[in-house]
């Protein structure tokens, strides 16, 4: 519960990666989908602590491509919404 | 070292250079086949080893993960794991890109952890040394555990020793000495690994960024993409033309020679009127097909389709489809069979069959001359300002069969193709030259996959249709006249039989019987009309007729050879007759309310 507790008030103070302007680096602190979601996203590299750098919203707003350890891959919004980041 | 594979199988995520690995090592010596039951591709080969001796080697579907969400990420776990399709003494090959070592070393390591005897292979080396990157080989063999092989798959570069590692079979591995299935866990390995082995890290990719800004950009980016569709399709539209005019002629060619060499009779009916119009219509796709899937794998293996998706994803996205959704439908207007068989670029098995459903709702090309003949006939040719309305006509035929497409796309991904939600997540490649091999090797395997699957429904069904049309033969003593004996045959009594429900939409027997023929292709109708006209008396029919065939063109699936793509995309005859009700369901309800709302306006 206090572990629990802890994370919540982290990423409290923290910011989401939808709310990001591009061009900007973060680091991962969360991921708030389903499960099975989030364990394809960390597979992906995007496991707590990992820096990330949005590189730029697609021509709609949506959706964004993120640079996760060498890597390019795009996620829509939706998701990128519910990864918690501190911003560097 | 262990005893000599059974077999090779090549393992990767989907952008290793995996595919063009297997190219390579196998050259001309592959096949492509569905695994039963489900709509993945196998690709199987022959390669040549060191020693001369000839294996097995099967290219496994590209994977991000051995926890799969998809059947094709399903097939690679499963062939690992052994339960399918896979002996214990097969070689795993596990490919990685080399200038990408820490995401794909991640999926590599749990590949080697299955305990299989391995090799691993670096491929894209070319692409790694031109980025100033430099890789311990040796410490990076030993912190793994097997051998290491860099490569170059587009070069050549390597093979030479990749065949003779190939040849000794790999090194067997504890299935319990991998990293844990934890992702976290997983990159802390992969991360150690990683640093021991980079000697020289790679410098920023420069030429990806500048090119991503301008193909990406809010404005130019959509004008790019808008660009290149519009030369696809042309391309697929016009330029197959003359290919397809000359394969026709040939055909003619051949079914005159076969009348010439064959005794007047039932056998030479059958094969000139039957078995070659048969093999025609098949070989008239081949050159639409054939230049599809060379613009797709150019397209993908330059990366760009990546980006395509990256900006369509949204537009696409309100009717709940993925971005790599566009090509397969745009395509579809120039025929829904290239298009339908494109859609394997797309990864959900939903979206891929809402792709599917709706793709022979887009107006093909066999659908112009039935509209161009109908609006010449029967459109009045006038105009307001410089709007024709004929033109009109034509635009408003193909804005509906877009519109409604739409809706069916929509609705069926809220009821039939729901399922759960999708995780949209797509890698976004760097640019690379495409591999002329490659290229060539897809459009071969694509038009050779056509020809053996959807090629033999098209023969028989054409043969069926030849039997209707030309069964019972009329009377000889009756006015022979090519329309006479159609009337006369099972194709007449059906155009018969069918009057009563085609009645009221303003269609009589004889647009019935062209209906039937349209079966073999849309186009058909116009030669089967052309034959009715021939019998005296040229049917009268009023415009409001005319549109509410036009109406039912666009809404109803006829064409035999996009339900024999169909049935075999989809691996089932479900898909293919949920379709034919569902939207030759659609046509009659259309024109049913375009012909009786038009009679009750007054304009019958």
């Amino acid at each position: 519960m206090s572990r629990s507790d802890a994370t919540e008030s982290r990423t409290e103070r923290g910011r989401t990666l939808a709310s990001l302007p591009p061009g900007s680096r973060a680091v991962v602190r969360g991921i708030r989908v389903r499960r099975e979601f989030a364990h394809r996203l960390m597979e992906l590299g995007l496991v707590p602590g990992t820096e990330v750098l949005l590189v730029r919203r697609a021509p709609l707003g949506d959706p964004f491509e993120l640079l996760v350890r060498g890597a390019h891959f795009s996620i829509r919004r939706s998701e990128a919404e519910r990864i918690h980041v501190d911003a560097l | 070292m262990s005893t000599r594979s059974e077999r090779i199988l090549i393992v990767g995520s989907p952008n290793s250079g995996k595919s063009s690995l297997f190219n390579r090592l196998t050259g001309l010596r592959q096949k492509v086949a569905n695994y039963p039951g489900v709509t993945v591709e196998r690709k199987v080969g022959a390669c040549v080893l060191a020693s001369g001796q000839r294996v097995e080697i099967l290219d496994l579907p590209g994977t991000y993960s051995l926890t799969p969400r998809s059947p094709d990420e399903a097939i690679v776990r499963d062939t690992l794991e052994g339960r399918l399709d896979a002996g214990p003494r097969d070689l795993v090959v596990a490919v990685v890109d080399a200038t990408n070592l820490e995401r794909q070393l991640y999926l590599a390591l749990q590949i080697l952890a299955t305990g299989r005897p391995a090799l691993l292979v670096l491929n894209l080396m070319d692409a790694a040394d031109a980025q100033g990157l430099s890789i311990d080989v040796l410490e990076l063999e030993r912190l793994v555990g097997v051998p290491v092989l860099p490569v170059s798959s587009r070069t050549g570069r390597g093979f030479d020793r990749l065949r003779a590692a190939l040849d000794c079979g790999g090194t067997d591995r504890l299935p319990d000495d991998g990293i844990p299935l934890d992702p976290a866990l997983g990159y802390q390995a992969v991360e150690a690994i990683v640093q021991r082995v980079t000697r020289r890290r790679a410098r920023p990719d420069l030429f990806r960024a500048r090119l991503d800004r301008v193909l990406t950009h809010r404005i130019v980016g959509p004008v790019i993409f808008l660009a290149l569709m519009a030369t696809v399709f042309q391309s697929i539209y016009a330029w197959a033309t003359p290919a397809m005019d000359a394969l026709a002629a040939g055909f003619h060619l051949l079914a005159d020679a076969a009348r010439g060499a064959l005794p007047a009779g039932p056998i030479r009916s059958l094969v000139a009127d039957g078995v070659i119009v048969g093999a025609g219509t098949v070989a008239s796709f081949l050159p639409q097909l054939a230049i599809l899937f060379f613009f797709i794998a150019l397209l993908e293996d330059t990366g760009y389709m990546a980006r395509a998706a990256f900006i369509m994803d949204r537009v696409m996205g309100g009717v709940g489809l993925p971005g790599r959704a566009f090509l397969p439908l745009l395509s579809s207007f120039a025929c829904a069979i290239p298009g339908i068989m494109a859609t394997r670029t797309i990864e959900s098995r939903n979206d891929r069959f809402a792709t599917i459903l709706i793709a022979p709702l887009m107006a093909c090309s066999a659908r112009l001359p039935v509209y161009a003949l109908l609006i010449g006939a029967f459109i009045p040719d006038r105009h307001f300002g410089f709007l024709s309305v004929r033109g009109i006509t034509l635009l408003a035929l193909y804005l509906f069969g877009i519109l409604a497409a739409l809706a069916v796309a929509w609705v069926a991904k809220r009821t039939l193709l729901r399922g759960p939600r999708t995780l949209y997540v797509m890698e976004l490649p760097p640019y690379r030259m495409p591999s002329w091999r490659s290229v060539l090797l897809a459009i071969r395997s694509r038009c050779l996959l056509f020809l053996q699957q959807a090629g033999t429904v098209i023969v028989a069904v054409s043969i069926v249709l030849w039997f209707l049309a030309s069964y019972p033969v009329a009377p000889p003593t009756s006015a022979s006249t090519p329309g006479s004996a159609l009337e006369h045959s099972f194709a007449g009594r059906l155009g018969h039989a069918i009057e009563p429900a085609i009645a009221p939409l303003g269609f009589d027997w004889k647009l019935g019987v062209g209906l039937i023929s349209s079966i073999a292709a849309r186009e058909t109708m116009i030669s089967t009309m052309a034959t009715m006209d021939r019998m005296g008396g040229r049917p009268r029919y009023t415009p409001l007729v005319a549109v509410s065939l036009m109406v039912f063109f666009a809404l109803a699936f006829q064409c035999m050879s996009t339900v024999a793509v169909v049935r075999r995309e989809t691996n089932s005859w479900r898909w293919p007759i949920f379709m034919l009700v569902m939207m030759n369901g659609m046509a009659w309800a259309a024109s049913l309310v375009v012909y009786q709302g038009g009679r009750m306006l007054g304009w019958g």
